[in-house]
């Protein structure tokens, strides 16, 4: 398959790079540091738990995720990827290299959330690994689709966050709420409406990238 | 000898108001050399990479076909190869490592056999193992003919092909632009006479700058 082909040579190069992996290693640590710093001795309530705990992957996905195109843009190496594989095989590629990127990244945060905060003790183990799956495909469709509008741009830096900011509100506002549900045991059957939002994003967004990107992709 | 053919009908490309080049028509057929010159800002890099899929023209269009069928745009990368000076290769990766890559996201078996000989053909075959970062200008160019040929394209663009490259360089590449030119259409953008005296039939761009 070539976009494994291409997510091997990604993976390959990250390994000898490290272009993504400190940064998000970086930020993962600093944020959780800042947050139990600041909460000290205090307990905080399931809320508050929940919120921060999207916070930290939607900062940590801004500050690693846009390197798939990024760095290939800087490099000079895109004209290279257009030469030797059709838009829908690059986009794949760089797709699921994100996709095992949030995957790893998000792991590392639940287990680091999990040993550190007092409030982040799952009810509904069930409903969170569904949030935790299809939040995590969202979030690594969006950053892949946005990381390939902004690559060509001039300020990468700022414009990532702004333009992710209102395409990933709807999917980080429903994972919180769905995190919320299962730290509080809420059942499966009263979050159904919350999943389906999660589910449908997610369809929209693959769909729309797929389509959108052969046009972001070509001069 | 291919049966590919690439055919322009009436070609402008603007950037925002200034005009590049306009209708512009040609029609290369199964091999040969072609060369596409004029001075610097007069398109000649624009024009390549039209031909090459990777920008669109601004009006007109171009017909690629391969055994008399048309070659559709998600397919066309298989059938071109590539050399140009802004043509980065993975600095992170050895020439093999690249070429491995390239292969395998192309789909199709290495063919070790023509890349060694590619190798030795432009001097890289002792260094096919290093860290193509550690390669001087020159050795990159090289090594982007090797890249671009590897999966023996019938259509084989080079833009300013000879640039970093010393005199045996230049020798190694001229010696496989003719032996391409005669089973494939190789078409050269240069200014360097050198280079175009390779070619068959040359496109002067300076002739397309009028408005009408």
């Amino acid at each position: 398959m070539k976009a494994y082909a291409l997510f091997r040579k990604d993976l390959h190069s990250e390994l000898r790079t490290r272009y993504a992996v400190n940064s998000l290693a970086m930020f993962i640590i600093v944020a959780i540091s800042v947050i139990l710093f600041s909460i000290g001795q205090e307990r905080i309530n399931e809320n508050l738990t929940a919120g921060l705990y999207w916070v930290v992957i939607f900062f940590s996905a801004m500050s690693g995720l846009a390197r798939a195109f990024v760095s290939e843009e800087e490099r000079g190496t895109s004209l290279t990827l257009q030469l030797i594989a059709s838009p829908s095989t690059v986009f794949s590629g760089k797709l699921i290299f994100n996709l095992a990127l949030v995957f790893a990244m998000n792991t590392v945060i639940s287990l680091l959330y999990a040993a550190l905060f007092e409030g982040f003790v799952l009810q509904n183990f069930v409903l969170f690994l569904i949030t935790f799956v299809l939040g995590n495909i969202g979030l690594a469709v969006s950053s892949t689709i946005i990381a390939a509008i902004i690559a060509k741009a001039g300020s990468k830096g700022t414009l990532y966050p702004v333009l992710s900011f209102p395409i990933l509100l709807p999917l980080i506002l429903t994972s919180v709420s769905l995190t919320l549900n299962s730290i509080n045991g809420t059942s499966f059957e009263d979050s159904i409406f919350e999943i389906a939002i999660v589910a449908c994003y997610d369809i929209i967004m693959i769909s729309t990238s797929y389509m959108l990107f052969d046009f972001i992709w070509k001069d | 000898m291919s049966n590919y053919s690439v055919k322009a009908e009436n070609i402008n490309k603007t950037f925002g108001r200034r005009l590049i080049f306009n209708n512009l028509n040609f029609n290369f057929l199964n091999c040969g050399i072609f060369g596409i010159t004029g001075p610097n800002g007069s398109g000649k890099s624009t024009l390549v990479k039209i031909i090459a899929g990777v920008n669109a023209p601004s009006l007109g269009k171009i017909i690629h076909e391969n055994e008399g069928e048309k070659i559709i745009p998600e397919k066309l990368h298989n059938h071109i190869g590539f050399v140009s000076p802004y043509l980065f290769l993975y600095d992170e990766f050895t020439a093999q490592e690249n070429l491995s890559y390239t292969a395998d996201i192309r789909k199709i078996k290495l063919n070790q056999e023509k890349v060694d000989y590619l190798l030795n053909e432009f001097l890289l075959y002792n260094r096919r193992h290093d860290s193509v970062k550690t390669y001087s200008s020159g050795m990159k160019q090289r090594l982007k003919f090797i890249f671009a040929l590897m999966h023996e394209p019938q259509l084989v663009i080079l833009d300013e092909p000879t640039s970093n490259l010393d005199e045996k360089g230049k020798e190694s590449v001229y010696k496989i632009v003719e032996e391409e030119g005669k089973k494939n259409i190789v078409i050269i953008a240069s200014n360097e006479n050198q280079d175009l005296t390779l070619c068959h039939s040359t496109l002067a761009l300076e002739d397309y700058k009028n408005q009408n």
